[in-house]
């Protein structure tokens, strides 16, 4: 029967076009949910992705926030993992050498600050690595006090950011926006007149569980980050109103987990769209999304993907 | 690691809150004691961790407490239902180091995983002694079942309603033995640690998202660097410990 279905989809095109770069198809796993793309290809070929963002990267090593980390929801999770990582330094020595034995494709370097020299130099360092395709600026980590966040809920700040790290860096910029603000919309205008090449939303919704035992908060950061499908209908709220308001591309993400999702966040106007949470509970979920676009995409007459980008109504 | 479908083949209430389950399918991605499994429950955005407690061909045993809405919802659980299961996760226990006469020290949930670690090291010709600490007699299980094993038993509770009255350590005092494996909640493992000069490892509970080393939920310090609990994990050697 598979094998019907993949005769029958020879004609149909997943492929879009991010920032000059050809994806295979939409489908990129979202920072912190991938790694660096080892632990999923213990279990498949993780080169079917279109790209994958990979864990968000400062200048120094980071251990993070205590544990717990993690709380469960209802159709999602609280993360509150703060920004755990080997550094630049050793992601460039130790993790970047081990993702280009089991990924060929160009990758999307996630990077996270505390100053704007931070940014500065971190981007700066990631935009020499041959197999970096893009930087996405994280202005918009929830778990981190006085982290990026600090940059993404001010027009102001966020441009500035945008400013700073464009001018040491060459390839395509994009500035990854948290939906913890009043107005989504002027931030990404601000970022886009910074010089932004695109934008990714959303980050994760600032959240909160209470153990009715212990009443203590069950995340001992108290806060954070709250992601999966429960977030979806904001998200792609998030991405209309963005993507309706700038030129720039725009990647979509927060709660996608299959692939009528992934065509919804095109139709409201993403070029390309990031899978998070979803990797957590199904290692196998991007894979399985990919596979099932051509089904979805001839269901609904979809003959060229990257046709439908912004094709709401 | 692998993610498969595996169908409940028997549920069994076998101490106060306690269930074991038995599946069947492809547990071959199962390697060592002291690995576990991530189950996928209808209606529960995360899966849930549970050790191994024994496999044998394709059939899987676990044991677990019924303590929250996850675990209260398998404790549930129809004969023939299917559940995803991601298998093959952790480290688990290092057998090698075990000498003649190694000590297991199971607390409460963290009794399941010694027995296959138990039988494991019998079938490799060593004595192992074990102990299973509860707090009351009504929480008691599987200790006939490390008995039929060939293992020496020793039970404490924490009432003294079964065998020993107070905890492991208790247990332990004048106890002679090549090596310790131990896995129970955090005050056990610490008491353990300091009870005793002998090396050996010792295994570890973190709130888990994914359980297999991407979202670094469960990380923790060790003096050899950070370890994720549920990658580089659950199980550490003594000497990595960092309280």
């Amino acid at each position: 029967m598979s094998g019907e279905c993949r005769a029958q989809s020879t004609e149909l095109d997943t492929r879009v076009n991010l920032l000059g770069i050809e994806l295979d198809n939409p489908v990129i796993p979202a920072s912190g949910t991938f790694g660096f793309g080892y632990e999923f290809a213990e279990i498949y070929d993780i080169n079917i992705l279109g790209s994958f963002s990979f864990k968000g990267t400062t200048a120094e090593p980071r251990f993070g926030n205590p544990t717990p980390r993690i709380a469960e929801c209802e159709m999602g999770l609280i993360n509150a993992v703060g920004l755990q990582n080997p550094g630049v330094d050793r992601v460039i020595s130790e993790e970047l050498p081990k993702l280009k034995k089991c990924f060929n494709k160009p990758v999307m370097a996630n990077v996270s600050g505390f100053s704007i020299e931070e940014y500065v130099h971190t981007c700066a360092l990631l935009d020499k690595e041959e197999q970096v395709g893009w930087i996405e600026v994280n202005i918009s980590c929830p778990n981190v006090h006085g982290g990026g966040m600090a940059f993404g809920t001010s027009p102001e700040g966020a441009a500035e950011v945008v400013k700073a790290v464009k001018a040491v860096t060459t390839k395509p910029i994009i500035v990854k926006l948290s939906p913890n603000v009043t107005d989504i919309v002027a931030i990404a205008k601000a970022v886009e007149a910074a010089g932004a090449d695109g934008i990714s939303l959303i980050n994760t919704l600032l959240g909160m569980r209470i153990n009715l035992r212990t009443k203590k908060p069950v995340i001992a950061n108290k806060m954070g980050g709250f992601s999966g499908p429960a977030i979806f209908p904001v998200a792609v709220r998030m991405v209309y109103q963005v993507a309706h308001a700038v030129k720039i591309p725009v990647i979509g993400m927060g709660g996608v987990s299959s692939a009528e999702d992934v065509i919804e966040m095109m139709l409201a106007g993403a070029t390309a769209v990031q899978v998070g949470a979803a990797n957590l509970v199904d290692p196998l979920a991007c894979k399985k999304i990919i596979e099932d676009l051509p089904r979805v995409m001839e269901k609904y007459n979809i003959e060229k993907l990257s046709d439908i980008i912004g094709g709401v109504q | 690691m692998k993610d498969v479908l595996l169908r409940l083949e028997k549920i069994e209430q076998i101490a106060k809150n306690t269930y074991l389950w038995v599946l069947s399918g492809d547990v071959s991605h199962i390697t060592a004691p002291g690995q576990f499994v991530n189950i996928k429950l209808d209606g529960f955005y995360l899966r849930r961790p549970i050790s191994v407690c024994d496999v044998e061909g394709d059939r899987l045993t676990i044991i677990f407490k019924a303590v929250g809405r996850g675990t209260e919802k398998m404790a549930k659980a129809q004969i023939g239902e299917e559940f995803l299961v991601l298998t093959g996760l952790g480290n688990g226990y290092d057998l090698t180091k075990s000498g003649d006469c190694p000590l297991l020290i199971g607390g409460g949930a963290g009794v399941p995983p010694m027995y296959l670690l138990c039988r494991e090291l019998i079938r490799e010709g060593m004595q192992p002694t074990v102990i299973l600490g509860f707090n009351t007699a009504d929480e008691v299980f599987y200790n006939k079942e490390f008995e039929a094993l060939g293992a020496r038993v020793i039970i404490a509770t924490a009432d003294g309603s079964m065998g020993i009255k107070g905890f492991v350590t208790n247990a332990m005092d004048g106890l002679d033995y090549s090596y310790f494996y131990t896995c129970g909640p955090e005050p056990m493992l610490k008491a353990v640690y300091n009870a005793t000069a002998t090396s050996g490892q010792m295994s570890f509970e973190e709130r888990m998202g994914c359980g297999f080393g991407a979202c670094m939920g469960c990380s923790c310090k060790t003096l050899t660097g950070y370890k994720r609990i549920c990658k580089e994990g659950p199980v550490m050697a003594k000497e990595e410990i960092l309280w």
